[in-house]
């Protein structure tokens, strides 16, 4: 019934992270995460806490190792010059001391991360079931507008970017602004003037790196541009393979393709390249920060201002001090997208969602569990579009007696499912009422309204699991016996025993293993445990062979006994014997009545009966 | 076999270069910490001071140093030394030497590195005894038993020579205690102290050093990023080249593929296997001229640097190897098999939520949304609970790392520190020595990581190769023969079964019939009847199993692809049409088609009308799989394609579906006309009886055989199966059982 099941999914998102995709609104989405967050705040506060101690602690590390260098130095000189030894005690010292810093810091590592992947995988967890369960409550219109595919990346996709920001990038952030602090300090303590000469030195390297994006951007568009006109010539040529082989076009194909196919190879090794050089060039500039700092620092070693321990230190920070740079940036790009998927996220979660059940529902049984409902349905001043904008039934009205059988007819696409939506409430009317038995069907809770209905269409819905389990779907506490006796009385308790299980035969995911017209037979079997009141029926188009054919039309008589039904009819016989025919065209119900009225009208029944059989007629 | 190494070859020479750039590359990367050692040594620990080897020397202090040096030795000494006078000193030397009071030895211009060599040696030691006795005086007058005020060197010289001897003997035994390198620094020293006797501005001989040095090591960087780049740009064409390629090949191979093998593969994989996996290749290509080739070049240079510093701390880097090694094994034995079951139930909870969502309307109808959530929510617990499992695990790994990567300095300080101690080891080369170190971690760290993502390249290898592998089942005989003249579009099946490859039961059995010119030859029969199996025979574009179809006398095994299908005007079942416009979709069946025959065309598939009806008409824009015409449309220019064609035979394979009864019945008027006048054979397949009632000959199916061949009239008079067919699509007045 949804015609948006066949959309493709979204593409994974793995190797894409970080790129392109933006929120709309930045702070709002942030906000509104942060209020996901709140539970597990304390979680959260530890967690950056023991981020911010471990980064702090081995931000110290080359430091401290100085020390040791420059006690060993000292220690050589004095002995080279026959005036002292090395001082192996103060050393062992400080490498103890550095050990206990290392293993606390690693220590406080492992917490932060065991603490924030923690929050991560609740916080997802949480998050996918809300998803789930605000899937129950939003209106069928809500999917006329939006594929599958996009729901389930939103909960699958965006909820994993979300969740991986969670566990990795909100301490790297934290992780990255610690460095950077520590690495100034620490750097400005061992001398001001070697501090100055690297942040001379890294400035340039931004520069460079931001002219070589700028320049890579484009090369990159280009080779994108390029990817997708061959990805869509590939595509299209191998979708068309038979028409391109019925023609004997193999040879203009090639000859266009090696056209396009020259064209990628043009951007893409130059954008291949642009990117490569990043690595090289952020490199030089590390060394150009490691020559500085080793002239520097031997010239202000020799003056004494520095010792030969801290030149090492010094080396360290410098090598590492476009480590956080980098994160921070790509961070920045990662909040971004995370933010484009929590937004995702949250518009589901904030859609409107189907109107509010009545305060006061009608009863639909006695309390001895006996049904109150006779199957007369009235349309009064219907008025709908799925669309507010674009009303498609403008003013329908009809009495429909319980136990009548009426036929929906119309061109493909006329919209012939509409009423059927309509009738089970599965969309809101614009205008006017539907009546069940002289009541608003609003005035009946939803549950109860949709289970007066039983629907047998084309494209049945089944489940993983087996015919027993399907079948029962239709009434959860039923018997196995019963479920046999409904099998038996849709005259489909044969054919299931002649399936290679009989009523335990598994039917797969996507229901690949059993036919089409298979399919239907079973729901037919379905809305038999149901019993419903009111039945709404698809009948099978000739893609069903004639045998399954002919056990459907029989199980479909046998259930419409005695109960109020709305058949998609195809078959002349059918809308012939119907009590009323409603005819649509473009979603409207163009002309109601029985055939023979309809013909005596010389409209567009009449004139798509006649051009349907014209020549035969 | 067509290996991947074909696709290689043409970049032989470039992958040379790339591979002895990247040997050039790691050269340079391993001499910056060489350099670095050297700063620290000679720049700031001795002053700028290479060796022992003196610039100039006071006459005094040279004899001094005589001393202690054997009469070879003085003669090496005397051979490259001039002893000059103060006055005699040049403008230069003076400069450089401003307190040279008395005669000076100053070293010659043309001493060669060996000569310096023995002239250290021969210094060295000399200089270190000198230097030490003048430190304390009184402890070797006091061995001498002399007055503490006397002058020691002064006595020195008064002493026999054998007594001198020993004294440096015993000065030789004690440096050789201290080491090589502890020499090397006290000779230095003593070097300092003569400059600064000599009023030589020392701080700026050691500034000259520390400068050049640093040059020394700018130009090393910047060759090292010159290759880096040239690596890239070369790696970068390699790349993009051999992924133009083999796209190309594998487009190539698709291209003349038959629909058995496109069948088979399925068109949506061969899509990815050209687009995504070539693509795959390139990436990973790329990756492995970069960093696959370097790691290893890097770190076997860097352990060989390390072996070479002739210290034993080579044991700390293999055990450094080895405990990472053994954290990571052991992290991914826990973690792998966990992250298969993560992928199924990932894959598992898409499942329940696809299930969820197509079957919404039915979930509803039954009001069974809770039974719903449950499933979900039993699979969301658990997929939560494997992550969890996961990521602390894979939590503990970086702390980890990051633990053992320092814990190698802390090692190499320590031991490092006791190999100074024995004068084996300076502290520059300590310093470089961390560095290699971590080179060599981060070479190993990087064959690992790539190690991860290889296997996903050669997983698009494999299926990239599998395509070129792959070879056409149908192909033009080596003697294609010619059809008969005298016929034109006789289409005749002779005992013909078939089956899919790799099926088990035939779709067709024993068909045989003739399809005549001018006539109209029909197929129904239901779904999986095997009706658009036989028309798609025809074409060739499947080979039959058993028996033989002949078009125009010849069996069409025996003629050309080409020829065949240039005989043939071909309608499949979807409209496909090609990006660009509608005028070059209509002229795709025939290149060289006058416009008039275009528009005719056009306007039998009753196309012409909207075709007018767009502002640009013929050149109207057709978008990529012809999204921006309606189903209708898209067909009825795949029917007005096959009709500029003007063949002999046509082919509709359910060509009319998507068309309104209106515009059906009008095209399936003009075509009958048309091929009437043309006398064109027309095989049509179709769903409804009503499309087909007015066929010359119908042929009926039923489960892959034929129920019966004849006339409306005839099959509902006498096949079971064509009247079931019927009376299950019309009523008995539209069948004209009434009307009679």
């Amino acid at each position: 019934m949804t015609q948006n099941n066949k959309a493709p999914r979204r593409m994974g998102g793995h190797g894409m992270r970080g790129t392109g995709e933006k929120a709309r609104d930045f702070g709002g989405t942030m906000k509104q995460l942060m209020k996901t967050l709140r539970p597990y705040s304390v979680m959260m506060f530890f967690g950056i806490l023991f981020a911010a101690a471990a980064t702090a602690l081995t931000v110290l590390g080359p430091r401290v190792l100085g020390k040791a260098t420059t006690a060993l130095a000292e220690g050589f000189l004095a002995k080279a010059t026959g005036t002292g030894s090395i001082d192996f005690d103060r050393i062992a010292r400080i490498l103890i001391f550095l050990l206990c810093l290392y293993c606390v810091s690693a220590l406080f590592h492992y917490f932060q991360n065991w603490l924030m992947s923690g929050v991560a995988q609740k916080v997802s967890y949480n998050l996918r079931r809300a998803l789930a369960e605000k899937i129950d409550r939003l209106p069928f219109s809500y999917f006329d507008t939006h594929s599958h595919g996009d729901v389930l990346s939103r909960v699958t996709n965006d909820v994993d970017t979300v969740s991986q920001t969670l566990n990795q990038s909100l301490a790297q952030i934290i992780t990255s602004l610690v460095q950077l602090v520590g690495f100034t300090i620490m750097m400005l303590s061992i001398s001001w003037q070697m501090t100055l000469m690297a942040f001379c030195v890294l400035p340039i390297s931004a520069i460079l790196v931001m002219q070589i994006v700028k320049h890579s951007q484009k090369f990159f568009a280009r080779q994108q541009q390029a990817l997708g006109e061959v990805n869509g010539y590939i595509e299209e040529r191998y979708s068309g393979h038979l028409v391109m082989k019925a023609f004997s076009a193999e040879e203009r194909s090639i000859a266009e393709f090696s056209q396009a196919n020259q064209g990628l190879y043009d951007s893409a090794w130059k954008s291949q390249f642009l990117s490569g050089m990043m690595q090289p060039i952020t490199t030089f500039i590390g060394n150009l920060g490691y020559v500085g700092v080793c002239i520097l620092g031997g010239w202000l070693a020799i003056r004494g201002a520095i010792e030969i321990g801290d030149i090492q230190a010094f080396i360290q920070y410098v090598r590492n001090f476009n480590q956080p740079i980098n994160q921070l940036t790509q961070s920045m790009n990662v909040l971004q997208s995370t933010a484009a998927a929590a937004e995702r996220v949250f518009e589901f979660l904030n859609e409107t969602e189907e109107v509010a059940e009545t305060t006061n529902p009608r009863p639909i049984q006695d309390s001895q569990g006996r049904s109150l409902i006779q199957g007369q349905v009235t349309f009064e001043n219907v008025r709908f579009g799925y669309n507010p904008n674009k009303i498609i039934i403008h003013d329908f009205s009809m009495y429909i007696q319980a136990g009548k059988k009426v036929a929906i007819v119309g061109p493909t696409g006329a919209g012939k499912t509409t009423i059927v939506k309509l009738l089970m409430r599965f969309y809101e009317l614009n205008g006017g009422t539907i009546y069940v038995d002289g009541a608003d069907i609003r005035d009946y809770r939803r549950g109860d309204l949709r289970s007066l209905f039983g629907m047998v269409l084309q494209d049945a819905w089944l489940f993983n699991g087996t015919v027993m389990e399907n079948l029962r779907y239709g009434r959860l506490d039923a018997t196995d016996e019963e479920v046999i006796q409904a099998a038996k009385a849709a005259h489909v308790d044969h054919f299931i025993r002649t399936l290679d299980h009989g009523y335990q035969t598994m039917i797969n995911e996507d229901s690949s293993n059993i036919s089409q017209g298979q399919r239907q037979l079973l729901t037919i079997a379905r809305a038999f445990l149901a019993d419903p009141k009111i039945l709404i029926l698809d009948e099978a188009t000739s893609s069903v062979d004639t045998r399954t054919e002919i056990l459907i039309q029989k199980g479909m008589e046998s259930l419409m006994q005695g109960r109020t039904s709305f058949i998609i009819a195809h078959r002349l016989s059918t809308i012939r014997d119907a009590d009323l025919i409603l005819v649509m065209k473009e979603g409207d119900i163009v002309e109601a009545g029985t055939h023979d009225s309809l013909m005596a009208d010389q409209g567009f029944y009449a004139s798509l009966y006649n051009s349907q059989f014209e020549d035969c007629a | 076999m067509v290996k991947i190494s074909k696709f290689l070859k043409p970049f032989a020479v470039s992958i040379a270069a790339v591979v002895v750039l990247l040997f050039a590359q790691a050269q340079c990367e391993l001499a910056l910490p060489d350099t670095m050692s050297d700063i620290v040594n000679v720049g700031i620990q001795s002053g700028g001071i290479e060796d022992g080897v003196l610039q100039a020397v006071r006459q005094s202090e040279a004899e001094k140093l005589f001393l202690f040096m054997d009469e070879e030795q003085i003669r090496l000494f005397e051979q490259n030394y001039t002893l000059l006078q103060p006055q005699q000193l040049s403008e230069q030397q003076r400069g450089q030497w401003p307190q040279a009071q008395q005669p000076l030895y100053v070293l010659k211009d043309d001493i060669d590195e060996s000569e310096r060599q023995q002239l250290n040696q021969a210094l060295s030691l000399s200089e270190m005894i000198v230097m030490s006795i003048s430190a304390q005086p009184q402890t070797v007058l006091q061995q001498l038993n002399l007055p503490q005020d006397s002058d020691v060197f002064a006595a020195l010289a008064q002493l026999p020579q054998e007594s001198r001897a020993a004294l440096s003997e015993q000065a030789r035994q004690q440096a050789e205690a201290m080491g090589e390198s502890t020499l090397n620094t006290a000779a230095a020293q003593a070097v300092k102290a003569e400059y600064q006797a000599l009023g030589a501005d020392t701080d700026a001989m050691q500034t000259q050093y520390i400068l050049t040095s640093g040059l020394r090591m700018l130009g090393i960087a910047l060759l090292s990023a010159a290759c880096a780049i040239a690596v890239t740009w070369l790696a970068s064409r390699i790349a993009a080249g051999v992924s133009r390629d083999l796209r190309e090949a594998v487009f190539r191979k698709v291209e003349y593929f038959s629909l058995a093998e496109f069948s088979r593969f399925t068109p949506g994989t061969l899509i990815t296997r050209t687009t995504n996996d070539v693509q795959q290749i390139q990436q990973v290509l790329v990756m492995v001229l970069r960093i696959v080739i370097y790691a290893p070049i890097i770190g076997i240079g860097a352990v060989m640097k390390v072996v070479q510093s002739n210290v034993s701390m080579t044991w700390i880097i293999a055990l450094v190897v080895v405990v990472i090694l053994s954290i990571m094994l052991a992290a991914f034995t826990i973690v792998m098999p966990k992250f298969t079951v993560m992928q199924k139930l990932v894959d598992k909870m898409n499942s329940v939520l696809r299930e969820f969502l197509d079957g919404l309307p039915v979930i509803r109808a039954f009001s069974n949304q809770k039974v719903e959530e449950k499933k979900f929510d039993d699979v969301n617990s658990e997929v939560t609970k494997t992550n969890l499992f996961v990521n602390r695990v894979m939590a503990a790994l970086m702390p980890l790392m990051m633990l053992v990567m320092n814990c190698v300095a802390l090692l190499i300080v320590w031991f490092g520190g006791h190999q100074m101690d024995l004068g084996r080891l300076q502290i520059g080369e300590l310093m470089a020595f961390i560095q290699y170190s971590m080179q060599i971690i981060m070479a190993f760290l990087m064959i690992t990581m790539v190690s991860v993502i290889l296997p996903r390249g050669t997983v698009a290898v494999r299926r990239v190769l599998e395509i070129l592998n792959c070879e056409p089942s149908i192909e033009d005989p080596q003697q294609p023969q010619s059809f008969d003249p005298a016929l034109r579009g006789v289409v005749e099946f002779r005992d013909v079964s078939f089956r899919y490859p790799g099926a088990e039961e035939d779709v067709l059995e024993k068909i045989s019939f003739v399809a005549r010119p001018g006539q109209t030859t029909a197929f129904i029969g239901s779904t999986g009847s095997g009706k658009s199996t036989i028309v798609n025979l025809v074409p060739r574009f499947f080979d039959v199993s058993e028996g033989a179809i002949l078009v125009d006398g010849v069996d069409i095994r025996q003629v050309r692809q080409k020829d065949l299908r240039d005989k043939i005007g071909y309608v499949p079942q979807k409209g496909i049409l090609f990006s660009g416009t509608i005028e070059s979709n209509l002229r795709y069946s025939d290149v060289d088609a006058s416009p008039q025959q275009v528009e005719q065309a056009a306007v039998i598939a009753q196309a012409s009308e909207f075709i007018e009806s767009r502002p640009e008409k013929m050149a109207s824009p057709i978008a990529q799989g012809g999204t921006n015409v309606s189903g209708g449309q898209k067909q009825r220019l795949s029917i007005a394609r096959a009709l500029v064609r003007n063949p002999e035979i046509y082919i509709f394979d359910d060509s009319f579906s998507a068309l309104d009864f209106k515009t059906d019945a009008a095209l399936r008027r003009a075509l009958n006309e048309l091929c009437r006048k043309n006398g064109s054979t027309v095989l049509l397949v179709a769903q409804r009886i009503s499309s087909i009632m007015h066929a010359e000959q119908i042929v009926v199916l039923d489960q892959g055989r034929i129920a019966g061949i004849g006339t409306h009239e005839q099959l509902l008079k006498n096949c079971a199966v064509y009247q079931e067919i019927a009376t299950s699509q019309l009523s008995k007045e539209e069948l004209g059982y009434d009307a009679e």
